[in-house]
């Protein structure tokens, strides 16, 4: 190794490292829970889908879950058992809150599924070989869960020249890669072995850090002649993060926003390695992984390899955790981890460690003081940001000012909160800020896309209005050459006028029966809006302007019950009609009242309206009667055939209870209307009960 | 049960504001013994009247702005601010003057900018200049060393009993800038008490507060930048213009960095986080331009001594420096430097 | 006394001035009302007493309050405040600001009468004639202008649920602003 160099990257930190605590005693079997809960989403992208159903068994390795989409990975039963809920349960997450998850009722027996293991990798092809790595469920083992299987196929630009494995574990406390890579070393080795064959790179390049000179040392032996460069990193915090590990052993930097790709390299996680290896070599996919379990509340601070699903409550037990002493949880290191509200959620693919310190391990932070630009977080900065900008930016919303001072390029790795003397919670900041400007950008996207809905539909509804208008002229023309064609023709005597009389009669009456009805419409119109105006500022000219209309409404409505009266009777065929002609009337009665009501038209006005919203009502009971059609809403909530008096029942407490509900809604409504629209409802409940007794 | 909801990261390294402020008193300790030892007790009584002062005019105001009074006073950074303001002050400066000092420097060097953090001026720095440019007479009383007692102090500070004509002498800057015929050496030769290089007495103070300072860049308190920026281009300003010992010599560069308050600014004043530059590139510019003009104002300008004119200065230009100073982001090809307003 | 002249004189130049630059360079048509139609949420609610965001915009453009958007809320009333470099003023909406809702119609209950189809102004809700209607909830703005026509009442607006993808942090206290239990911690 004499050619190594190595770079470094800018800032840093080196706080305490607490490892010796688990590092001592090698990795055990955590004991196999009963119930293991294994949430859908336990990797970045879409979550999987269950493709078991409660109650059905299942045995280890067997698949539980399907891939959904690209960025996906499916989930496997980490134990034999029975599926015994598929719904919310709790996850391991800041907020607490439930996600989807299945869970598993363990039979005790740890029954594996046929496995395909294969030996020979090198006989596959390339693509059969990721689609082995992406059934078996694998994404990023050191702490962002990126579907492994993607990240090896994305190659958006050229080859990839460097491999990069990750066995630097930065962190204060965590021990898991460490215990991975001493004991480990062979599969690892396997691991890295079949990640350079299907990447094919110039160079592999394994990063650990030299505070762990056992593991380097195991790692050497397992490695023997093979031409992969283990470089030994200075212990300086967060040399494990992707970018400053690839600016380390490289001297490259990602672009900003860009991957480690896009450079041509690739990072995988030791740990990652090693699930690579047993998901070729033995067909293994990932059930389990290993995980640190430290802080002084533990008894027996360790190494567990423990199923996934498994309850972290439990996980720590086994560890001899003291809850008295347990000051907070955290699920990762004290640098990065997120804290826990409850000991129930589950472990997933991404929890590398569960840290339960005590209060004077890592005691609360102080309340912060203002922020005197002492720059100390600057200096610590990986990213070479300038964090009490950033922080001063975020306190005032500032988003473009967070934006120019690269706030998304920010790891959230603590290094600044770290050093602060002033104890800002600076990372809070960060997260907040980044998830505002996130949300507002969706709002700001989703505001734009509806305003593009909008501005369709408006120009939809535009092309529509204007070809119904082309085609009324179009009538009226050709209502017109007729008409000129009909007086032509009456000059001449012809023989067929007076066959032609009688459907030219009906429909004259029908025409001027359209005429009328437009006219009462009108007139309607017209008295509405001078109610409404007389609502607004009563004068005497109003009032008598609205009883003239009044009158002119009525004599134009009885003008047109005269014409219709005089039509010929509705053809039976339209039974239907009538009853959507009531359903709409009803509809139309109930608006009325309920805009008046509104408005805060006067107690009279409001049981006339009311009254007629009855009439309505019956008349459509009675078109609901004369149509042999069933009601459409009951026949949905009720599949069994309805005899007729049990639908009017049900009908008119359906009616009931709309009608409660939007004056209960309305905060307007007054009292007596609330009143007899509850005895309303009582009553149509006693009659359909009684119908139903019967 | 419900554990609490921290946010990361979870340890904590062990520097806290107040430890800063303490170790910073700490280091004030051997100029204020190099004071007291030259000038007698004004100092010392100076500064303890100015720290009660500056802590009632702090809670008065926290008071009046409904903050947390406990809390703020306990940041100790108003008591930095009334020490550093005694040491610079002249001993024995009547009891009022070094009120008005105080007020100004808490009141208008720093709450109404919104306390803690966001004053753009150094608050002691302005509180000296205003007492500087309103009470010139008893600004220019440095007493003579070993030439005033405690009890005479006290009434002198009291304004009970002036002291005996005499007490007070002008100091090597004030000489050297009145100086128009002596060439430096007939200068020195005449005031024997100016001692060999900033003057008899300054020398020893700025020596005691370079320790102080040296001490402090130990601990970390704050990075070599700013000094070294301010002291290099104070030196290499004074080299630069130095014509020998004429009558119209602006002194040598060793007489330039030992007299005054160029260490009490080089390493209590100009390190002030809140009102000079951020980056460590922007705190070099901010501390060699604070060195040019203490030099420019001292050699060419109206005012003997310049550290607080300078730094005020400065202090105005920090924004700037900074505007131009912003380190390249990791995975950016260029710094993006100026604020990006609007589109 | 010829100063006071000269001055007259010189106020009257620039008024004449100035009122000619305004006829003569008069900007045809309005192109603020577009940027103020971007900042608005686009719900199409109506909640303004407008008729849609654009017509809101126009008329904030000529000169109405910003203060009318309750599903925008604060944030809208900021940016436009921002825009227009006015003072942000309080909403005025009787409700306050809106969170964000989603409409849903009880399927079971619905008579497939089309009236909220037609309502809808972004086209969020599919259905025909005597069939069951549905929200795409993805389209949805939450505006509950399909509320009002529906003559069984059967949508409701529910409020959108958090999720863990859209959990956020809150933005911590400005420092010096101590809550009850710092406070013990600090004495």
């Amino acid at each position: 190794m004499s050619d190594v160099k190595l770079w470094d990257f800018h800032g840093g930190i080196h706080p305490p490292e607490h490892k010796a605590l688990s590092n001592r005693t090698p990795i055990q079997p955590a004991p196999l829970p009963a119930r293991l809960i294994l949430p859908l989403g336990q990797h970045i992208g879409a979550p999987a889908q269950p493709i078991v159903a409660v109650g059905e068994r299942v045995l280890k390795g067997q698949t539980i879950a399907a891939a959904s989409g690209r960025v996906s990975v499916p989930l496997h039963a980490p134990t034999s058992g029975t599926v015994s809920f598929i719904g919310p349960q709790p996850y391991p997450h800041v907020s607490g809150m439930l996600a989807p998850a299945i869970v598993i009722d363990s039979d005790g027996l740890d029954a594996w599924a046929p496995l395909a293991p294969c030996a020979d990798y090198r006989g596959l092809a390339p693509e059969v070989l990721l689609e082995k790595i992406r059934q078996a469920g694998i994404s990023g083992l050191g702490g962002a869960g990126f579907p492994t299987a993607v990240k090896l196929a994305a190659r958006p630009q050229g080859k990839i020249h460097t491999l990069i494995i990750n066995g630097a574990e930065c962190e204060p406390y965590i021990t898991a890669d460490d215990r991975l890579m001493r004991e480990r070393a062979a599969e690892l080795v396997a691991g890295i072995e079949i990640l350079a064959w299907l990447i094919q790179p110039e160079q592999v390049l394994i990063g650990i850090e030299d505070n762990k000179p056992e593991a380097i040392a195991a790692l050497q032996a397992a490695l023997g002649e093979r031409p992969f460069g283990l470089r030994v990193l200075p212990t300086k915090y967060p040399s494990g993060g992707e970018k400053q590990l690839v600016e380390l052993l490289t001297g490259q930097q990602v672009p900003s926003g860009g991957l480690p790709t896009d450079v041509g390299m690739l990072c995988q996680n030791v740990g990652t390695c090693v699930a690579i290896h047993d998901a070729v070599l033995q067909g293994r996919p990932l059930v389990s992984r290993i995980v640190t379990l430290t802080g002084e509340a533990l008894a027996r601070p360790m190494n567990v390899e423990a199923l996934l699903g498994t309850p972290i409550g439990e996980l720590l037990a086994f560890a001899g955790l003291d809850e008295a002493r347990m000051d907070r949880l955290i699920m990762g290191g004290p640098m990065m981890g997120f804290t826990l509200p409850s000991l129930e959620a589950p472990l997933i693919k991404t929890g590398n460690c569960l840290l339960a310190p005590t209060r004077s391990e890592l005691p609360p932070p102080p309340p912060p003081l203002p922020c005197i630009r002492c720059g100390a977080c600057a200096d610590a900065c990986p990213a070479s940001l300038l964090p009490q900008q950033l922080h001063f930016f975020a306190l005032g919303q500032e988003h473009e000012q967070l934006r120019a001072h690269n706030l998304f390029d920010c790891i959230e790795c603590g290094a600044c909160a770290y050093v602060c003397p002033s104890s800002l919670p600076l990372v809070q900041y960060y997260r907040a800020a980044k998830a505002e400007i996130r949300e507002l950008e969706q709002k700001q996207h989703k505001a734009e896309h509806s305003r593009r809905r909008f501005e369709l539909r408006q120009e939809r509804l535009r092309k529509a209005e204007e070809q119904k208008e082309a085609e009324r002229q179009a009538r009226a023309e050709q209502a017109a050459r007729a008409k000129a064609l009909q007086t032509e023709s009456a000059a001449l005597p012809d023989r067929t006028a007076p066959l032609a009389a009688q459907p030219s009669l009906a429909a004259g009456l029908l025409e001027q029966q359209k005429k009328l009805r437009i006219e009462a419409s009108m007139a309607q119109i017209a008295l509405k809006k001078a109610e409404k105006q007389l609502a607004a500022h009563a004068t005497p000219e109003l009032e008598a302007q609205v009883a003239e209309l009044r009158a002119a409404v009525e004599a134009a409505k009885k003008a047109l019950e005269a014409v219709t009266a005089a039509a010929p009777p509705a053809v039976p065929a339209s039974n239907d009609a009538a009853l959507k002609k009531a359903k709409i009337e009803l509809a139309i009665k109930r608006t009325e009242l309920k805009k008046a009501e509104k408005a805060g038209a006067d107690d009279a006005e409001l049981t006339c309206l009311r009254e007629a919203l009855a009439s309505a009502e019956r008349a459509l009971h009675a078109a609901e009667e004369a149509s042999d059609k069933p009601a459409p809403q009951l026949i949905r909530t009720d599949k069994r055939p309805v005899d007729e008096k049990l639908r009017t029942l049900k009908t008119e407490l359906a009616f009931a209870r709309a009608d409660l509900r939007k004056l209960e809604r309305d905060e307007a409504a007054d009292p007596p209307a609330l009143e007899s629209a509850r005895t309303r409802l009582a009553e149509a409940e006693r009659k359909l009960a009684e119908h139903q007794s019967e | 049960m419900a554990l609490p909801r921290i946010t990361s990261p979870h340890a904590t390294g062990s520097t806290r504001t107040r430890q800063v402020m303490q170790l910073v008193l700490v280091a004030t300790l051997p100029g204020l013994l190099a004071l007291t030892w030259l000038y007698g007790f004004g100092t010392l009584l100076n500064l303890l009247w100015m720290s009660a002062a500056a802590l009632g005019f702090e809670a008065a105001v926290l008071q009046l702005r409904q903050r947390p009074v406990g809390f703020f006073l306990g940041d100790g950074s108003a008591l930095v601010t009334a020490v550093l303001l005694a040491l610079a002050l002249p001993p024995y400066a009547p009891w009022w003057l070094t009120l008005t000092a105080c007020g100004f420097a808490i009141l208008f060097g720093k709450h109404v900018y919104g306390g803690l953090g966001q004053n753009p001026f150094n608050p002691a720095m302005v509180g000296y200049v205003v007492v500087l440019i309103s009470f010139p007479l008893e600004m220019t009383a440095w007493p003579a060393p070993h030439a005033v007692g405690l009890v005479e102090g006290l009434q002198q500070i009291l304004g009970i009993a002036a002291l005996p004509d005499g007490w007070s002498q002008a100091t090597a800057l004030d000489v050297r800038k009145a100086n128009r015929s002596l060439t430096m050496d007939e200068l020195w030769a005449q005031n024997p008490a100016f001692g060999y290089l900033g003057g008899r007495g300054s020398e020893w103070v700025n020596l005691a507060f370079l320790a102080g300072g040296l001490f402090m860049l130990r601990r970390r308190l704050f990075g070599w930048h700013a000094p070294a920026g301010m002291l290099g281009a104070l030196f290499l300003m004074s080299l630069l213009f130095w014509n020998g010992s004429d009558s119209d010599s602006n002194g040598s560069p060793l007489f330039h960095l030992l007299s005054g308050a160029t260490m009490l600014g080089a390493f209590f004043i100009v390190t002030d986080p809140v009102s000079g530059a951020t980056s460590n590139q922007g705190r070099l510019i901010f501390g060699i331009g604070v060195g040019i003009l203490v030099y420019v104002i001292r050699a060419w300008g109206g005012y003997p001594d310049a550290v607080a004119f300078a730094v005020l200065l400065m202090n105005l230009a920090a924004p700037t420096i900074d505007y131009f100073s912003r380190p390249r982001t990791y995975g950016h090809r260029k710094a993006e430097r100026g604020f990006k307003v609007g589109d | 006394m010829t100063a006071v002249l000269v001055l007259l004189l010189l106020c009257l130049v620039c008024g004449a001035l100035l009122g000619y630059a305004a006829v003569r360079f008069r900007v045809e048509g309005n192109p603020i009302a577009e940027q103020i139609n971007a900042r608005l949420p686009q719900t199409q609610c109506g909640q303004c007493g407008y008729p849609g965001c654009r017509p809101y915009a126009e008329a904030i453009a000529a000169g109405d309050k910003i203060n009318k958007c309750p599903p925008g809320g604060a944030a809208t009333i900021q940016a436009l405040a921002e825009l227009l470099d006015l003072e942000p003023e309080p909403l005025d909406a009787a409700e306050g600001e809106k969170p964000p809702m989603v409409a849903r119609i009880r399927e079971a209950e619905c008579i497939g009468c089309t009236k909220c189809l037609q309502a809808c102004p972004v086209d969020a809700i599919v259905g025909a004639a005597k069939q069951m209607h549905t929200v795409i909830a993805a389209e949805c703005t939450g505006c509950d202008l399909c509320v009002e026509p529906c003559p069984v009442d059967c949508i409701d607006m529910i409020p959108l649920a958090g999720s863990l993808q859209h959990w956020k942090w809150d933005l911590p206290l400005p420092p010096g602003r101590l809550i009850a239990s710092d406070r013990e911690r600090a004495a």
